[in-house]
Formats: C-alpha cells, sequence, structure tokens
C-alpha cells in the first residue's frame, strides 16, 4: 500500500516584548527563580490582567507578513486545566475569535519548486511556568518567571506532504518572525517551539487519517526525524492490523523515537470560555496602516529584489535572504565588489558559509566583514588574483590577517599577468621535460594539463589561469 | 438537555472538587436547571445579534510596554506551603 502524510504544525512564537503580556514583570531570559513573577503573574486574588500594546502590535505584524485577516475584533478565552506551572488553573488564550486569521507562506523548496502552505489562524495567549523534576526531596520545583510571557501561537493547515516541507515552512515561519521582530527565534531558550500534527492515509483517500500530536520539538533537525519516525510508527501499526490512536506524544533526540506522554487525565476538556477579566480587543483599520508602515523589506519580496536586481536564480535569491543579516551582508558585498552580484553569491554561500558551519557560527559571527569579502573580490575581477588565490586571501582574512589588499601585498600573492615572465617560465619548462614535450607534440593531447600544472607550481598558483592557457598553446605547438 | 449524575461527576472532576453522593444529586438538580434556562433562552431569535463577549460594552485597554515590577520573590515565596532555592514546591508530578 502507498501511504500519503499529512502534517499540520502549531508553533509558538516567544514575542519579543520587555514586559508580560498581561503584567508589568520583565521577560528577560535566564534571571534568577520567581524574581520575574508578580502577583498577577501567580494569579493572586484580587488582580487584573491588562493587555500590553506591544503584543498587540506583534501580533498585526505577523498577519500583514503573511497576507492574513487581522480579526477588528477579537476575544480572549480561559483554557482551564490544572497543572503546577500554571497557577491561576487557566491559561489565557484565544479560542473562537483569534486576532489572526487565515494566511498562507510560500517555500521555495527548489528552483521551480514552490509550494504554499496556508496558516489557519494566529492567537495571542500566555506561557506557563516551568516544572523542575531534580530531585527537591521527591518534591518538583516550579519557577514561574515564564509564566505570562507573551505568545503567538500559529497555526498551520494540514497541507505538508513529508517531514522536508514541514522543516522547509517551520523554517519559513522562523525567518519572518525574525525579520519583522517580533521573536528572537532563539531555540535553545525555548523562543520558538513546534508542535506536529502526523497522520497518514492511503495515497487517493480523502480522509485524514487518526492523528498523534507530538509536542514541544525545539530544533529543526529533530522536527524532521520526529515526522519521520513517527511515520513508519503510524504504518507500522496500521499493517500489523492495528489502530493509530489520538494521542500527545513526546519525541525522546536521545532515542530517536516518540512516545505516548503521561497522559493528562480529560486533557482535551478544556471547557474554554471568554475571560471576564477582559475586555473584548477592538483592532482599528488605522493600527494596522501604522504597523504595515513600519515592517521592513519581508523575505519573499527581498528574494524577488535579489532575483531582479542581482539576476540570481529564485533558489539562491532565497537562500541569500535567509536572514535580514544575511541579506544585508550579501548586498553589502555586491556594493563594495563594485556589483559583481554573481561572484559574491558564490562566495558567501560557499567559502564563506562553509567556513562558517565549521566553526558553528552564524553570519553575525562572521571574523570577516562584508567590506572585507567585497574588496576581495575586486581584486578577483580586477585580475589582481585568481579565483584559486582567493581562497587563500580568504582565508588570511578569515584568520584576521587584515584586508586583501594588504594580504597580496604581504604574502606576494599578485598574480603574474606580465606575458613575458610567463613566456620565459615556459621556455624553461618546456627544457626541463624534452620527454614530455616530444609526446605532446606527436599528439598525447592530454599532457597539456601536466604543463599547465608545472607553470603554475613554478609560479606558486599565481599565473593568470587564462595567460597561461593560451602561452602554453602556441609555444607547445612550437 | 438533561444531566446524568455521571455528568455532573464528571465536571466535578475537571474542576478538582470532591463532592459527595448526596452534593452530586443536589447539583444535578441545580445544574439542570441552569440548562434549562439556556434551552429556554434558546428559544429566541438571535439573528443579527453579535454573540456577546463581555457584558460591558467597553474595549481592551493597553498598556505601553513597560517593565514596571520589582522583585517581589521573598515576600511572595513566604505565602507558599513549601520553598526551596527560589522556587515553589509542589508533590512531585512526574515518576
Amino acid at each position: 500500500m502507498q501511504w500519503e502524510t499529512v502534517i499540520g504544525l502549531e508553533i509558538h512564537a516567544q514575542l519579543a516584548t520587555k514586559s508580560k503580556i498581561f503584567s508589568g514583570s520583565s521577560t528577560a531570559y535566564g534571571a534568577a527563580p520567581n524574581t520575574q513573577a508578580n502577583t498577577i503573574d501567580l494569579g493572586f486574588p484580587g488582580v487584573l490582567p491588562v493587555l500590553n500594546r506591544s503584543a498587540v502590535s506583534m501580533a498585526i505584524r505577523l498577519g500583514l507578513a503573511i497576507e492574513a485577516e487581522i480579526a477588528p475584533r477579537s476575544v480572549f478565552a480561559r483554557k482551564n486545566y490544572f497543572y503546577p506551572d500554571l497557577p491561576k488553573g487557566y491559561q489565557i488564550s484565544q479560542f473562537e475569535l483569534p486576532v489572526v486569521g487565515k494566511g498562507e507562506v510560500e517555500l521555495v523548496m527548489g528552483e521551480d519548486d514552490i509550494r504554499v502552505i496556508g496558516v489557519t489562524r494566529a492567537h495571542l495567549e500566555e506561557d506557563a511556568g516551568k516544572s523542575l523534576h531534580e530531585d527537591f526531596h521527591g518534591k518538583t520545583g516550579v519557577d514561574l518567571n515564564r509564566a505570562g510571557t507573551p505568545l503567538l501561537e500559529i497555526v498551520s493547515e494540514p497541507d505538508m506532504r513529508n517531514a522536508k516541507e514541514a522543516v522547509a515552512y517551520a523554517k519559513k515561519i522562523h525567518q519572518i518572525v525574525r525579520y519583522i521582530g517580533i521573536c528572537d527565534g532563539n531555540m535553545q531558550e525555548g523562543s520558538f517551539r513546534m508542535d506536529a500534527n502526523i497522520s497518514v492515509r492511503p495515497k487517493g483517500q480523502e480522509a485524514f487519517g487518526t492523528r498523534a500530536e507530538i509536542k514541544n520539538i525545539n530544533s529543526f533537525r529533530f522536527l524532521e526525524r520526529a515526522i519521520n519516525f513517527e511515520v513508519e510508527r503510524q504504518i507500522d501499526v496500521i499493517e500489523g492490523g492495528g489502530t493509530v490512536v489520538q494521542e500527545t506524544r513526546l519525541y525522546d533526540a536521545d532515542k530517536n523515537e516518540t512516545r505516548t506522554m503521561r497522559a493528562k487525565e480529560e486533557a482535551n476538556d478544556y471547557r474554554y470560555f471568554p475571560d471576564p477579566d477582559l475586555l473584548p480587543l477592538i483592532i482599528e483599520e488605522q493600527d494596522i496602516e501604522a504597523e504595515r508602515s513600519n515592517l521592513p523589506e519581508l523575505p519573499d519580496i527581498k528574494r524577488k529584489r535579489f532575483q531582479s536586481d542581482f539576476g540570481l536564480n529564485r533558489y539562491d535569491a532565497a537562500v541569500l535572504t535567509a536572514s535580514r543579516v544575511l541579506g544585508d551582508y550579501y548586498e553589502t558585498v555586491v556594493k563594495a565588489a563594485n556589483g559583481e552580484a554573481k561572484l559574491a553569491a558564490n562566495w558567501v554561500m560557499g567559502e564563506l558559509s562553509a567556513s562558517l558551519n565549521r566553526q558553528g557560527m552564524d553570519i553575525e559571527q562572521s571574523p570577516l566583514s562584508a567590506e572585507q569579502l567585497g574588496g576581495m573580490l575586486l581584486r578577483i575581477s580586477d585580475n589582481t588574483i585568481s579565483g584559486k588565490i582567493a581562497k587563500q586571501v580568504f582565508e588570511a582574512m578569515w584568520n584576521g590577517e587584515g584586508d586583501a589588499d594588504s594580504v597580496i601585498e604581504k604574502q606576494g600573492l599578485k598574480q603574474i599577468t606580465d606575458s613575458g615572465a610567463i613566456e620565459s617560465i615556459i621556455d624553461d619548462i618546456m627544457a626541463a621535460n624534452p620527454g614530455q614535450l616530444q609526446q605532446y607534440r606527436s599528439g598525447k593531447d592530454k599532457l597539456f594539463g601536466f604543463f599547465v600544472g608545472q607553470v603554475m607550481k613554478a609560479t606558486q598558483g599565481k599565473a593568470n589561469p587564462r595567460q597561461v592557457n593560451e602561452l602554453l598553446k602556441s609555444k607547445l605547438a612550437g | 438537555m438533561s444531566l446524568k449524575t455521571s455528568d455532573v461527576e464528571k465536571i466535578a472532576h475537571l474542576a478538582q472538587l470532591s463532592i459527595n453522593d448526596e452534593e452530586a444529586e443536589g447539583l444535578l438538580g441545580e445544574l439542570s436547571g441552569i440548562l434549562g434556562l439556556v434551552a429556554q433562552m434558546e428559544q429566541v431569535d438571535t439573528t443579527g445579534v453579535e454573540p456577546m463577549a463581555h457584558p460591558l460594552h467597553m474595549n481592551q485597554r493597553l498598556r505601553d510596554d513597560v517593565v514596571s515590577e520589582t522583585d517581589q520573590r521573598d515576600k511572595l515565596l513566604a505565602l507558599a506551603p513549601s520553598s526551596e532555592a527560589g522556587l515553589i514546591l509542589v508533590p512531585q508530578v512526574i515518576e
């Protein structure tokens, strides 16, 4: 039987506000336990939540970025359940009337492979605290610093058909929230968390299979692995004559498996109702326009501009606009390299990103500035150095040995373009290798490469390759 | 719509309330009465009426995103039955 996978994602993006969604406590990460939890966050009697203006602005920004409907009126609701890290006994969320409605994002999977994924909704809610299960004499420790931190939960349509697409979608949302400055996207600190709803169905069948939800995945790599494991598991269950149970599962990265989460009893009976402590949230057209005028260039628009301004293909343009910082870096390189856009793309996506990857660095941490890289590219385009020597220059710059010009100067890497000089080197080599010369002249064309190699060796790679080729050809011909 | 005693027990369980059989019977009558009232209200034609989310005809006020609270941990933890290392201690929730 051929199976088809159906995936929908719920993404919790922690909003980059200074204070909590309903109180004036700080949201700074890493504070000593419970030092950023006040009476509102702790759910003391008699306190009232007051909504944070920035959290609303950020929700609007997301709505604009995914071309979604922004609700003129939305309502906060109480989601009721009992857990020690939820001191009020309910989470303030949105249910029937979320702030952001239907939208969509576009994924560039390959040069001619575009997928459009629907976003069902996005709603504002508060985060819960943290339970620490290490040993406190058989008790659990609760830190409520995170309680009340604003979240935007972004819910997708079940539009993804494999793990790769799900990862591409998650990365797209990650890209967007960072571009528009509403979330720092820090996955280690839990600022961006993913839940995946996964089911399988026989290919061609319209109705969805029973889904399992994998909670709290905090890396793209784990997301891919968790989905692949879960799909295999469900197919095995069905092919073994069983049925998939609708449940919440956890992904264990160490064992690379998903397993049933200890069922929170009646977990799905949240008894939502409108929160009487909060009035309906009204968003006026002018509020939306104010946010629109403050939006930066969005990733898809930047990508299209890179395609048309720099003559890049769609895929390369998508790679180079993956983050705002990378896009800015690339543009600066192009400028510094006098418009050598393709050369710049090759170096940024090639040598630079390989070096960053090797060191586990992001573009923000690059030891090499965009101006430095652009300056080196200028020397390639004006034939001061060859592409091969450029790698040597790149490495020296990476190691902090200065700008391209000074590295070229100090290490004597300037390309030899003096025809006379190259010719005399060729003469020496021909004289030193009479056997090879004779074989070449009697038809063994392959030996051409040998001579090129000898010239490059003699010049330590500094001879201009094009000139070497031309001069060798005429000289060897005799 | 009529409730059964088992519905009342489930609602009590979800609300983490402990009730005895006698109380369950009493609540069964009260809750059924409320549902009867709701059923009666459902007879009213509400075409064109926006569902009410709050009895006050006002909009949510917003506050500026400013940190205005200071650390009150010592005072607040003093109210918890048990605490250690700045954490509130509760019965273990995961074994």
